[in-house]
C-alpha cells in the first residue's frame, strides 16, 4: 500500500502542476476558438519566453517579477507576430497547410534555440522559502506558480465576460460573419486575439522556469500534454480545457507516484485514447 | 510514343541501372539516399491517401512506430523472421487505427481537430516506446539483431544494391496502389468528400465506412513503409519513426510536392531529402541546428507561397497555357 | 439611397447574380421576391459586403460601396440581418445588442438605441439577461432585427425574416417590421413569402435564376397571375 501521506503529496502536486497547464490549454483554446487555426508550436513559444526570463533573471540578474512581466509582453508580441506573418497569409488556405505551417515554426524555433542556446538545460534557481503542511513538503515556486495562473485565468474570465472586446472575441468565435455586420474587422480581432493567447504563453513561460529547465526541445515534453488536454476538453471548449487539464495532471501524478513517472504519462495516454473512443467531443460535450 | 512516355521511361532505366553506374566515391551515398527517397516516398503515399480526403493525420510517425518496433522486437526477442513479423506489425496497425478512425468519422472529426487528436496519437505511442525501455531500448532505440550473414529470411543483406532494387520495387508498388485506388474509388470517393448534407443517411454510414477503411489501409502501408526503413538502417529509434517530428515531415514532402497527383509526394519526398541532405552537407558539425532551422523555416515559406505544392503548381500553370488558348464566345446564360 | 447597376456576383465559378439593376429610395420599403436559388441572398450579401461583385456598381447615398468589405459597410448606414438570423447563441440577449452597436458612433448613442429597441420589442427588455440560444424562433427574429437597429443604420436588409416562423409568428414580425418602417428607416427585406410581404412593401422586384424579371408597385403585382399561382403559401 502506498503511503497516503504520498499519494496526497502527489494529489496537492498534480493541482499545482494542472493550474499551469491549463493556462496553456486555454491559450491554445482560444485562439482555436476565434481563428479556428491551432498553433501546433504554442508551446515552444513557451519555450522561447522561459529563454528570455531565464536570461534576464539568472544571468543578466533582474528580479523576477520584471523577469515575468517582460515574459508576458514578449509573449504577446511574439503572439501578433505569428499570426501576422504566418497566420494571416494562409487564413483562407486548407487545414493541411495551416497546420503545416504552424508545425514548420516548431521545427523552426526547435532548431533556432538549439542553434542559439545548445540543447543544455538552463533553469532560475530563486531563493523561496521552505515549506512544510502537515509533514509534506510543498514547493514553494510550484504555488506561486498556481495562485498566479488561477488569477490569470480569473483575470481571463473577466476580460471575456465583462468587457467589450472580450464580449466580441467571444461573438466572433460563435459568428465571425455576423460579428463583421456588426462593424468589426475580424482581423483586428484577430490579433488582439493573438496577442492575448501569446500573453498567456508568455505568463505561462514565466511560471514553468522557476519549476522545470528549459531547453530547446521543452515543446516536445510538455505540448503533447497541452494537445491532449484540448481534445480531451472539446476543442474550442474553454470549460472543458479547464476541467481536462486538472483531470490529466492528477492521473500523471497519482500514477506517477504509483509505478513511475514515465508510467503516469503513459497511463494518463490511454486514457486520452479511451475518452477520445468514448466521447470524442471531450468530456463536457454533450451527446448528439 | 509520346515525349511523356519517352521521358519516364529514360527515367525508369536510369533509377534501374543507377546502382551499377560508375559514380566513384559517391556512388554509396547516392544508393543510400534514394533509398531513402524510395521509402519515403511510398510513406508519403500512404500518407495521402487519407490526405486527399481532408483525413489530415499528424500522427503517421504512430504506424511507422508499431510497424517497425513490433518486427524489430519479435526478431530480436523471439527469432521470427520479419515477413511474419510484417504481418503481426500490419494486424496490430490496423486495429489500431480502427480504434482512432471509428470514433473521429463517427464524430465527424476532420480538419483541425483531426490533426490533433492524431497528433497526440502519435506522441502516445513515442511516449509509449521510451517508457518500455526495458525491452524498447528507451529513447536511445534499438538495433535490428544482426542475422551475421545475407538473409532473406532476416531480411538483411550486406549490399546496399539489394536494399535499393527493394525499396524501388515498394515504390513502384506504392505507385501502383495509389494507381488502382484512385481509379477504382473515383465514383464512391466523389460522394464522400462531397457536402455532408446531402443524403446523410444512406452515403453517410459509406462515408464513415470508406473513411474508416481509408485509414486502416494508409495506416498499414506506413507500417510496411517503417519496417522497411527500420530493415534497411538496421536500428529503430523513437525519434526518427515516431513523434511529431517524423509525421510532420511525412506530411510536409507530400503537401510540397502534391497531395492530389501520384507522383506528388515522391516529387516533394524527394526535394525534402535532398534539401535536408544538401543543407546537413553544408552545414556539417559546426552551426547544430542551423541546417534545421533553415529547412523549418523555408518549409513555412513554402506553404505560404506554394499552396498547391510544386507539383500541382506546375500542373495548374501548364493547365492554364491551352485554355487561355481556346477563346470562349461571350458568356453563357 | 442604394442604387445597383448591372451587378453581376457570384461564388467561384459560380455565378448567382446577372446584370442586377435597382433601386431603393430614402423612406422607402422595398421587397425582392423569387423562388429559391434565385439569388435572393446573394443579394443581400453583396450589398452587405459580404460578397464583392464581379462587375457592376453599387452605389449607397452617392458613395460607392462596391467591394467595401462588410465591417466597412456597416459604418456607411446599412445593416444587414441576414438569412437565418445569425444571433450569437452563446451571448444574452443584453450582448448580442451591445455588439449590434459595436460602431463607435453607435456605442456612443447606445443607451438611447436600446431604449428605442425595448420599446420596440419589449419581449426583449424582458429576456434581456437569457441565453439568446435559448430563444425561440420569433424571438431570435426579433433579436437579429433589434440588433441591427443599434448601429443606427439609415438602410436595413432583412434576409428571409418569416423563415421557419409559424404563420401566427409571421403576422406579429411583419406587423414590427411595418412599426420599424414608421420609425423612418428604409427597409430592403428579400422573401419567398410573397402574399405577406407584398402588403407591407411599396415596391418589389421578382428575381429569377439571378435576373430581375419584373419590377412595380406592390399593389399591382400582387393582382399579377404569378404571384397567386407559383408562390403560394410557404
Amino acid at each position: 500500500m502506498i503511503d497516503p501521506l504520498f499519494l496526497t503529496e502527489a494529489a496537492i502536486n498534480g493541482l499545482l502542476l494542472g493550474g499551469v497547464l491549463a493556462l496553456l490549454a486555454l491559450g491554445l483554446n482560444l485562439i482555436f476558438g476565434v481563428i479556428d487555426i491551432v498553433w501546433i508550436a504554442y508551446v515552444d513559444l513557451v519555450m522561447i519566453c522561459m529563454y528570455a526570463v531565464y536570461f534576464l533573471v539568472q544571468v543578466y540578474g533582474y528580479p523576477m517579477w520584471l523577469g515575468g512581466i517582460a515574459s508576458v509582453a514578449l509573449g504577446a508580441l511574439l503572439g501578433v507576430a505569428v499570426h501576422v506573418l504566418i497566420i494571416s497569409p494562409i487564413l483562407s488556405s486548407a487545414p493541411v497547410n495551416q497546420l503545416l505551417a504552424t508545425g514548420g515554426l516548431l521545427f523552426f524555433l526547435q532548431s533556432f534555440a538549439t542553434f542559439l542556446w545548445t540543447t543544455d538545460h538552463r533553469s532560475v534557481r530563486l531563493t523561496l522559502p521552505r515549506l512544510e503542511i502537515l509533514d509534506m513538503p510543498i514547493s514553494v515556486a510550484r504555488l506561486i506558480a498556481f495562485a498566479l495562473a488561477v488569477l490569470a485565468m480569473l483575470g481571463l474570465y473577466l476580460f471575456l465576460t465583462r468587457t467589450y472586446v472580450g464580449t466580441a472575441i467571444r461573438a466572433v468565435s460563435q459568428d465571425r460573419e455576423a460579428m463583421s455586420l456588426m462593424g468589426a474587422n475580424p482581423q483586428r480581432v484577430y490579433v488582439v486575439t493573438s496577442a492575448v493567447g501569446g500573453a498567456m504563453a508568455g505568463l505561462a513561460g514565466a511560471l514553468l522556469i522557476i519549476q522545470y529547465a528549459v531547453h530547446p526541445f521543452f515543446g516536445a515534453a510538455f505540448g503533447p500534454i497541452t494537445f491532449m488536454i484540448c481534445v480531451l476538453g472539446g476543442l474550442g471548449n474553454m470549460v472543458g480545457a479547464f476541467v481536462a487539464s486538472f483531470v490529466m495532471s492528477e492521473v500523471i501524478a497519482i500514477s506517477g507516484v504509483i509505478w513511475s513517472t514515465e508510467m503516469g504519462y503513459v497511463i494518463a495516454f490511454v486514457v486520452f485514447i479511451v475518452m477520445i473512443f468514448v466521447r470524442p467531443g471531450g468530456i463536457l460535450a454533450r451527446r448528439s | 510514343m509520346t515525349p511523356a512516355r519517352i521521358v519516364a521511361g529514360a527515367v525508369l532505366t536510369l533509377m534501374v541501372a543507377a546502382p551499377f553506374l560508375p559514380l566513384g566515391v559517391s556512388r554509396e551515398y547516392t544508393i543510400h539516399v534514394l533509398v531513402q527517397i524510395f521509402i519515403w516516398s511510398f510513406i508519403g503515399g500512404a500518407w495521402s491517401l487519407m490526405g486527399r480526403f481532408g483525413l489530415t493525420s499528424l500522427g503517421h510517425g504512430a504506424f511507422l512506430g508499431i510497424g517497425a518496433y513490433t518486427t524489430t522486437l519479435l526478431w530480436n526477442f523471439f527469432g521470427l523472421t520479419p515477413w511474419l513479423g510484417a504481418v503481426v506489425a500490419m494486424l496490430v496497425t490496423a486495429v489500431f487505427a480502427v480504434v482512432v478512425a471509428y470514433p473521429c468519422s463517427r464524430f465527424q472529426v476532420v480538419g483541425h481537430y483531426f490533426g490533433l487528436v492524431t497528433l497526440a496519437v502519435g506522441e502516445v505511442i513515442r511516449l509509449l516506446i521510451v517508457a518500455e525501455r526495458d525491452w524498447t531500448g528507451g529513447s536511445l532505440g534499438v538495433t535490428v539483431r544482426p542475422a551475421g550473414h545475407d538473409s532473406v529470411l532476416a531480411m538483411q543483406f550486406a549490399d546496399k544494391r539489394v536494399f535499393y532494387y527493394a525499396a524501388f520495387v515498394l515504390w513502384l508498388a506504392g505507385l501502383l496502389i495509389w494507381w488502382r485506388l484512385d481509379r477504382s474509388m473515383a465514383r464512391s470517393a466523389m460522394e464522400a468528400i462531397g457536402e455532408d448534407e446531402t443524403a446523410a443517411a444512406s452515403v453517410g454510414i459509406r462515408v464513415s465506412r470508406f473513411k474508416i477503411g481509408i485509414t486502416v489501409l494508409s495506416a498499414v502501408l506506413t507500417a510496411v513503409g517503417g519496417i522497411a526503413y527500420a530493415q534497411y538502417i538496421s536500428y529503430v529509434n523513437p525519434d526518427t519513426l515516431a513523434g511529431i517530428g517524423v509525421s510532420l515531415r511525412i506530411v510536409f514532402a507530400v503537401v510540397l510536392g502534391g497531395m492530389y497527383s501520384l507522383l506528388g509526394p515522391t516529387v516533394g519526398t524527394a526535394l525534402t531529402i535532398a534539401l535536408a541532405e544538401y543543407l546537413r552537407i553544408l552545414f556539417g558539425l559546426k552551426f547544430i541546428g542551423m541546417a534545421e532551422t533553415i529547412y523549418g523555416f523555408l518549409l513555412i515559406v513554402f506553404i505560404i507561397f506554394l499552396p498547391a505544392g510544386i507539383y500541382g503548381s506546375i500542373r495548374d500553370l501548364l493547365r492554364r497555357r491551352p485554355a487561355a488558348l481556346a477563346a470562349p464566345a461571350g458568356t453563357t446564360a | 439611397m442604394l442604387e445597383l447597376r448591372a451587378v453581376t456576383a457570384g461564388y467561384g465559378a459560380f455565378t448567382a447574380l446577372w446584370d442586377v439593376t435597382l433601386q431603393v429610395r430614402a423612406g422607402e420599403a422595398v421587397a425582392v421576391v423569387g423562388p429559391n436559388g434565385a439569388g435572393k441572398t446573394t443579394l443581400m450579401r453583396v450589398i452587405s459586403g459580404l460578397i464583392a461583385p464581379r462587375s457592376g456598381q453599387l452605389t449607397f447615398e452617392g458613395a460607392s460601396i462596391g467591394g467595401t468589405p462588410a465591417y466597412d459597410i456597416v459604418g456607411h448606414g446599412i445593416a444587414h440581418v441576414p438569412e437565418g438570423r445569425r444571433i450569437f447563441p452563446g451571448l444574452t440577449v443584453a450582448e448580442n445588442l451591445k455588439m449590434g452597436a459595436f460602431l463607435p458612433r453607435a456605442r456612443r448613442r447606445f443607451a438611447e438605441s436600446l431604449a428605442r429597441v425595448y420599446a420596440l420589442f419589449p419581449v426583449l427588455a424582458e429576456s434581456h439577461k437569457q441565453r439568446a440560444g435559448s430563444l425561440s424562433g420569433g424571438e431570435q427574429q426579433m433579436l437579429a432585427v433589434g440588433r441591427a437597429l443599434m448601429s443606427e443604420p439609415k438602410l436595413i436588409l432583412l434576409d428571409e425574416p418569416s423563415m421557419g416562423l409559424a404563420p401566427v409568428m409571421v403576422l406579429r414580425l411583419f406587423d414590427l417590421i411595418r412599426r420599424v418602417r414608421e420609425e423612418g428607416y428604409t427597409i430592403l427585406v428579400v422573401e419567398q413569402n410573397v402574399r405577406q410581404v407584398l402588403k407591407l412593401v411599396d415596391r418589389a422586384y421578382l428575381l429569377e435564376v439571378g435576373r430581375i424579371r419584373t419590377e412595380g408597385r406592390a399593389a399591382e403585382l400582387a393582382e399579377q397571375d404569378f404571384v397567386r399561382k407559383a408562390y403560394v403559401g410557404l
